[in-house]
Formats: C-alpha cells, structure tokens, sequence
C-alpha cells in the first residue's frame, strides 16, 4: 500500500480580510517530489509555513504522517530560503548542521557523540563531510545551500521542505543540488518551492501552481493537450515548447 | 616596567581590567553576532538613569545601574522581538529618557556634586575592593550562562528561524542574551565610562573575528585581546598622567589597525607564493 506523508484537505487562509490560500487540497504520498510554483505573493510560502507550523491552520486540516504538523515537526526537514545571510557568522559547517536536532529534549552542555555521528553522515550524504570543520563563510553558495539541506536530513525526515534552494546558486550549483534531491527522493517525500521551472520539470513527479488556488499537474512528463477550465501557467508553457522540440 | 602594579590602587584596577575584559570579550561576541551594538549603546546610556537613582536613593551604583540595564535589556528585547522594522526608533527613545532621568535625580539630590566625568569615560582607578567581588560574580554569571546555554544561544543567534522550528524557545533566548549582556555593560562602564563601552564590546570581537572559526573561539579570543588592551592601556595612561578609559580604547584602535595592516600584509605575501 502506499503511504500517505502529506494531506491537506480543504485549507483557507488568511493573514486579515483578504485570503491568501482558499481552498486548498493537497496529497503526497511516500516518494513525492513536489515543485511549487507560481507568483510572488501567490501564497507558495505561506503554504510551506503551515505546513512546518510557524502558522496555524484556522480553517481546514493539514495532516503529516496523519497527525498534526506540531508533533510531526521532528519528521520535516526544512531549508530555508536565504542561506546566503549571516556568512560573517564564526561557526563551522558541524555546528550549522547539529542545529538540526531538537535541542530541548538533549544534554544543554556540548553535543553528543550519537549526534556528532549523525551529523557527519548527514554531512556525507550532501557530499561534505570534508568541509565539517570550515567555518561555513568560507563555502561558495551552492556548498552552503548543501549544509543547509545537511541540517535538514539530520533527524531523518520523511519530509523534505525547501524554499527557493537555487534561488542565489550558479548554473552548475543549481544542477548539484537538484541531483542531489533525485538521490534523496528515492527515500524521502520532497516539496520545492522554485522558480526554476525547466529544472523542476526534469526532477518533479508532481508541480503544483499557486495563486491564491492550487492547481496540481500530475504526471507533468506527459504532454497534456490544452489547457483545461481557463487555467494556464508555466507548466502549459513549458509543455508547449517542450513539444515543439518533440 | 611592571613596578607600577606594586601600587594598591593599580593592583585593584588590573584584576578590573583582567575581569572587565574576559567579560566584555563574552558579551562583546554575543552583542556583535547578534547585530545588537545599538542596543547594547542603548543599555549604556539608559542605565546612567540608574545611576541617578542610586545616587538619589543613596544605593549603591551597581546596583541602580544594573536595575536600570536589565529593565532597559528586558524592554529592548520586547520591542525588538515585537517591532523588528521600528526598533532603531524605540531604543533612541528609551536612550535619551533613561540620560535624562539620571540627570534630573541628581539635580534633585541636596548637595551631591557629582564627578559626571567618571561615569561617562570611567573610573578603572577607584575600583574598590568590593567591586572586584561584584565583577567575579557577574563573571562566572556569565560562564555559566555561556557554558549551559551554548547550542541554544548559537542556534538563536545564527538562524533565529530555524531555531523555532526546532524548538527552541527564541524570544526566551533572545532576551536572556541581553539582559546577560546588560549586567556585563553594567560592569565594563565602570572601566572604560559609558561613552566608551561600546568600542570595548566591539573592537577585540572584530579583531577576534577574522581569526576564529567559532563562537567559543570568538570569545575566548577577544577576551584575550581585550586583556592585553586593557593591560597596556593601562601602563600608558599611568606613564603619560592620561585618562584611563580613553587611553584603552585609543590602544585597542591602534591594535586593531596594527592587526589589519599586518593581515593585509600577510594575506598578499601568501597569495604572492601560492602564484
């Protein structure tokens, strides 16, 4: 049977007056790899604060492993979206990744060895175990964006959330991190927030388009012929061009 | 050249100036991490309102200003929490009224002429034996904050965001990092004044900075540079009959710009052979 990971049913939300997400419904199951897209202000990084908990659902549910994100929190691994901020900061690459574990429920004085070992595999996973003991302002965009998606996997997540991962990386950096994200995916359910959409397409099984609304493309590698109720973004696009080429 | 510490006052205001700056090396880091040096500036000034009122009352100062500082610190971290983008506006605010309340309480206090002097650029000279007791205790203090509170002070300090996410309580953290800071502001005003305290927290922990690759490391360090500061700064105010305070802060411009030349140096030289 397949397993469901992420289940949003029926959410709207709103910061005042005016919704930001209506009627939201979403379904991932174990081995998903979500790409959200759509326009600045659409609602992508609400969605993904509701998901991690950093807002609270009013109206609607959204459940993680069918229980509450709150006490989920230590099956999603998060990246933010600027890494790039705080790089004069004097800590190395071990520590940025140690964050990872829940502090309250550990020793307050030092790090355990069990999570100094985690660390580093999590750090071997990414590719940079080398850099442990670097202070990480001396890592290039793309090496960083790695740590960060180091930190997330520290408490093996089921969930994997990132917010923009390429949004300051170089050509090559962007096409690292994505297959690194390939490698990962093929145990842990992934959501991406991109603007990267020809990158996406190549690397997501699911897009969803948000404005406001979700609009979720299945099975984006097929070519869908035209678009259906009025609904039109860069996943037509995209398909449209990628046809041409066919 | 050591002989001056054979004098009872200079032995009482080295150990102040070897505490005051292990101290100010802690904070210093925590405050410039942080992005707090105009709130730490805040605390200074607002706690000369303590002063006033220690005076007034017939306190003692520390106590008054450190009264001062924390409810000032504790304030601070509301509004900075609360209010990100209007913060800059609330800390001038509260700046300005907490000088202005030390001003009036000592006006109000029947025949004090006091030595304003000393509060503004410090009195490393007068320190008495008590106070170094005071100092010790707001030292270890702060160890022992630093020591247990370690992974969530580095976690809220460094990604503030992330640290929530991962349960830790972040407002709690945050204001505890600068209601310690402010009882440390307390203690290093007395060695350099409260005009000067902030080159104090800031320019060891910029030199410390360059060369450390953590945040232990960065406080262990400027703790050290600042010593050494202190140390000097004060043999040659001692020499040359100069204010104490300003004469340690001139030092450590000196070194700091010394440090710079000689790393610019370095840094060419090594590029130079690598090529």
């Amino acid at each position: 049977m397949i397993k469901k990971i992420l289940e949003i049913d029926d959410l709207t939300f709103s910061y005042d007056d005016n919704n930001v997400l209506e009627n939201i419904n979403l379904s991932l199951n174990e081995k998903d790899f979500l790409a959200i897209i759509g326009p600045n202000g659409g609602g992508k990084s609400t969605l993904l604060k509701l998901i991690l908990g950093i807002l609270e659902t009013k109206n609607g549910k959204i459940t993680i492993n069918n229980q509450n994100p709150s006490l989920q929190l230590s099956n999603i691994g998060y990246v933010p979206q600027n890494t790039n901020i705080n790089t004069s900061f004097p800590i190395k690459v071990i520590e940025v990744v140690l964050m990872g574990h829940i502090s309250y429920k550990k020793p307050i004085f030092g790090y355990g060895k069990d999570e100094i070992a985690c660390a580093l595999g999590a750090l071997a996973q990414v590719g940079m175990e080398k850099f442990a003991n670097s202070k990480i302002g001396s890592l290039s965009g793309g090496q960083r964006q790695r740590v960060m998606i180091a930190r997330a996997l520290c408490n093996h997540p089921t969930l994997l959330l990132l917010d923009e991962p390429t949004a300051s990386i170089d050509v090559d950096g962007q096409k690292q991190i994505y297959e690194l994200l390939k490698e990962l995916n093929k145990f842990i359910t992934i959501v991406v927030v991109s603007h990267d959409i020809s990158v996406t397409l190549n690397y997501a099984n699911k897009v969803a388009y948000i404005n406001k609304f979700l609009k979720l493309h299945n099975n984006i590698n097929k070519f869908s012929t035209t678009p259906q109720n009025g609904h039109f973004c860069e996943v037509e696009l995209m398909q449209m061009f990628r046809n041409k080429n066919v | 050249m050591f002989e001056i510490f054979t004098v009872d006052f200079m032995q009482n205001a080295l150990m102040a100036g070897v505490l005051v700056s292990l101290i100010s090396g802690i904070i210093g880091s925590l405050i410039v991490v942080n992005r707090m040096v105009f709130l730490a500036g805040g605390i200074a000034h607002t706690s000369y309102g303590g002063i006033g009122l220690a005076i007034f009352l017939g306190l003692p100062i520390f106590l008054g200003a450190s009264i001062f500082a924390v409810a000032a610190s504790i304030l601070m971290a509301f509004l900075a929490l609360k209010y990100k983008e209007r913060v800059d506006t609330f800390i001038g605010l509260i700046w300005a009224t907490g000088m202005a309340i030390g001003v009036i309480l000592i006006d109000l206090t029947p025949g004090y002429n006091v030595d304003l002097m000393s509060y503004l650029f410090g009195s490393i000279l007068a320190v008495e034996t008590s106070d170094l007791y005071t100092m010790f205790s707001v030292f270890v203090m702060i160890l022992i904050f630093v020591i247990f509170g370690y992974r969530n002070i580095l976690a809220v300090s460094y990604d503030s965001e992330y640290a929530h996410i991962r349960g830790v309580n972040v407002g709690l953290f945050y204001t505890l990092i600068l209601v310690v800071s402010s009882i440390g502001i307390v203690m290093t005003m007395k060695v350099v004044g409260l005009i000067l305290v902030i080159s104090m927290l800031t320019i060891p922990v910029f030199i410390a900075e360059k060369i450390s690759n953590s945040l232990i490391g960065m406080m262990i360090v400027s703790g050290l540079i600042s010593t050494l500061f202190t140390i000097i700064g004060l043999m040659v105010s001692y020499y040359y009959n100069l204010t104490t305070g300003a004469t340690i802060i001139l030092v450590s411009v000196v070194g700091m710009i010394l440090f710079l030349t000689i790393k610019k140096i370095y840094d060419l030289f090594k590029r130079g052979t690598i090529a």
